[in-house]
């Protein structure tokens, strides 16, 4: 059995943020950009522990972006992905990247496809479950445990304020959680080998467009913090209450 | 033409967050001069009345033995039916787990643009512009969406519910399914507190507690303030504190009405989840801690000291001293 692993790229988690051409688009300028953590910590080492234990026969990378984003590529194959797609266009819309993910989960013939649960910069949780929908396949969200067994998969996935265990069928899209798995770090074997793993580059898949983002905007700076003497916390209190109105 | 508005309740039971979404719902389709209708899996006809008050112009019951279970894609199969059946051009969900599982099929099924995590009403002056929060609440998008049909997933503690109409009759509605190839073996939910994405209230605390039988102060708070509690990663981490408690970047993002941060010293990643809280109160020893530039009212002093003091004063204010 194909696994699919789908790795994004993000700004790192301290990236200061702004924009450029009038808000209308994110400055890349002095950002460094990372593998999404979802999708490298969660997301691809279950898909290797799952390879390891036999269920699987072949860890494929899917990755929609550029050239430029190879070394991100490169380094999930270090972690130990037998192989890489990559989707040569940007990844600028959530449907457009579920149309590429689509077309390679068809044309490799996988049955069980793993995301991160969101990316950590548009935060949307979109990709996994358009996928889902345009595979016509179950999908479970938010999962932090899967076994799998013959045709079967066990999933525990987050739910509002607890936990919900499920027995679902493959083909199967899963989007990882925290505690999926634990984060490994590429050895020097790994990197040495993983530049020798293919990465196949394809065109493009068609997809419509319905969104766009017309504009940033950086919300309003906290106004400065009040500060409260430590010993007086009723007064703390009548702020929260009559100021803040908060209780 | 119609907004649609999904809920799913619990028993037939609903939450504040429900509430929002119709009113939120309501108030969009006054704009658009359509109707507000709001779809309910989960709940009785009698129960789904109530929502009525907060703005639904007419509340519709989806029932089928096979919804029993959450199977994301027979959930996406009843509220497309019904969706079409009541003439939806927008449909506005929540931004729960449900909804994130649902809304993105759903944007296929209905060829529909999607804007997920909303945090305000559209702006239908120009276009269909939506705004969200992006980069971990670091800035705000707004997305434009280009066709006919329109998918909204809202966060909490958008706007507050309103009460905007009157109760109305229910009517059920009965989709074509095909069987679930789902089965629950398990489920785990805690009771009593409410889950922390739909807090209004919420204390958090971190490794300046030093250990987890240091705990009763905060859970103290917490109560006498009707609070949900949270932590810091380091502490889940530890296991001093339960992982459903991670609030920040790589835990669940919030945005109470009031955060309450203790011992927490404010690294970015934390502030990435939790920074568009309405009011920030932060008490820690350090001066220099960098959670007081993101706070609205700051305490410095030994919370062992300021946190017992801060019970007694909530209790005096609300008479129980
Ligand atoms: C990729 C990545 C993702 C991350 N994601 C998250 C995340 O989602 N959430 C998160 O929280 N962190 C996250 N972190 C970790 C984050 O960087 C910080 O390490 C963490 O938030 C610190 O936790 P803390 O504030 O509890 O502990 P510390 O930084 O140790 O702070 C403890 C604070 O307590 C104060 N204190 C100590 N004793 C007292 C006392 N007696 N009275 C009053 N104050 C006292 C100290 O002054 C200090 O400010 C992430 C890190 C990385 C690299």
């Amino acid at each position: 059995m194909k696994i699919g692993v789908c790795i994004s790229k993000t700004p790192e988690t301290t990236s200061r943020i702004s924009f450029k051409n009038n808000m209308t688009e994110f400055d890349t300028e002095g950002v460094s950009f990372i593998m999404n953590p979802y999708d490298e910590w969660y997301a691809l080492v279950r898909a290797l522990e799952l390879k390891e234990s036999g269920v699987g026969s072949e860890v494929i990378i899917i990755h929609v972006g550029g050239k430029e984003n190879e070394a991100i590529i490169r380094k999930a194959l270090a972690i130990g992905a037998d192989r890489a797609l990559r989707y040569d266009t940007a990844p600028d819309d959530a449907l457009k990247v579920a149309h590429q993910i689509a077309d390679a989960v068809r044309k490799e013939g996988i049955s069980l496809l793993f995301l991160g649960k969101e990316t950590i910069d548009y935060n949307g949780a979109e990709v996994a479950a358009m996928v889902a929908e345009l595979l016509d396949w179950p999908f479970a969200s938010f999962v932090n445990k899967i076994d799998v067994q013959d045709s079967k998969a066990t999933v525990r996935r987050e739910i509002e304020g607890g936990t919900e265990t499920a027995e679902m069928e493959l083909p199967l899209v899963i989007s990882a959680s925290k505690d999926l798995a634990q984060q490994r770090i590429p050895n020097m074997r790994g990197i040495m080998m993983a530049k020798r793993k293919p990465i196949d580059v394809l065109d493009a898949v068609d997809s419509p467009l319905r969104t766009k983002i017309q504009l940033f905007e950086l919300p309003q700076e906290k106004t400065g913090v009040t500060m409260v003497d430590p010993e007086d916390m009723d007064h703390l209190v009548r702020l929260l209450h009559e100021e803040a109105k908060v209780i | 033409m119609s907004v649609i508005v999904f809920i799913e309740s619990k028993n037939s039971a609903f939450k504040k967050a429900d509430f929002e979404a119709v009113s939120y719902a309501k108030r969009l389709a006054d704009q658009l001069e359509q109707s507000c209708t709001c779809l309910v899996i989960g709940s009785d006809v009698s129960s789904a009345r109530v929502l009525g008050v907060y703005g639904a112009d007419r509340v519709v019951c989806i029932q089928h033995e096979a919804l029993k279970a959450f199977d994301g894609q027979l959930y996406t199969s009843a509220i497309a039916q019904a969706y079409s059946a009541y003439e939806g051009q927008v449909l506005i969900l929540l931004h729960s787990s449900t909804g994130k599982t649902l809304a993105g099929r759903l944007a296929v099924k209905l060829e529909a643009g999607l804007v997920s995590g909303a945090n305000g009403l559209p702006d239908i002056s120009q276009g269909f512009v939506v705004p969200k929060l992006v980069f971990s609440g670091k800035a705000i998008a707004k997305v434009e969406l280009l066709s006919d049909h329109k998918i909204i997933s809202l966060m909490s503690n958008t706007l507050a519910p309103e009460e905007l109409g009157s109760a109305v009759e229910a009517s059920s509605f009965e989709p074509q399914l095909a069987a679930s190839g789902l089965r629950v073996i398990d489920r785990s939910t805690q009771t009593g507190t409410v889950p922390l994405p739909e807090a209004e209230r919420v204390v958090s605390a971190g490794r300046g507690l030093k250990g987890p039988e240091n705990w009763g102060i905060i859970e103290e708070l917490a109560e006498v303030l009707g609070a949900t509690t949270a932590c810091s990663r380091p502490v889940a981490d530890a296991d001093w504190r339960p992982h459903h408690e991670h609030v920040g970047q790589t835990g669940i993002a919030i945005r109470p009405n009031l955060y309450i941060a203790i011992g927490i010293s404010g690294a970015i990643q934390h502030l990435a989840g939790v920074n568009n809280s309405k009011v920030i109160v932060v008490i820690n020893k350090d001066p220099e801690a960098p959670f007081f530039k993101a706070a609205d009212y700051g305490v410095c002093g030994d919370l062992f000291e300021v946190v017992p003091r801060l019970i007694q004063s909530i209790k005096k204010l609300k008479g129980t001293h």
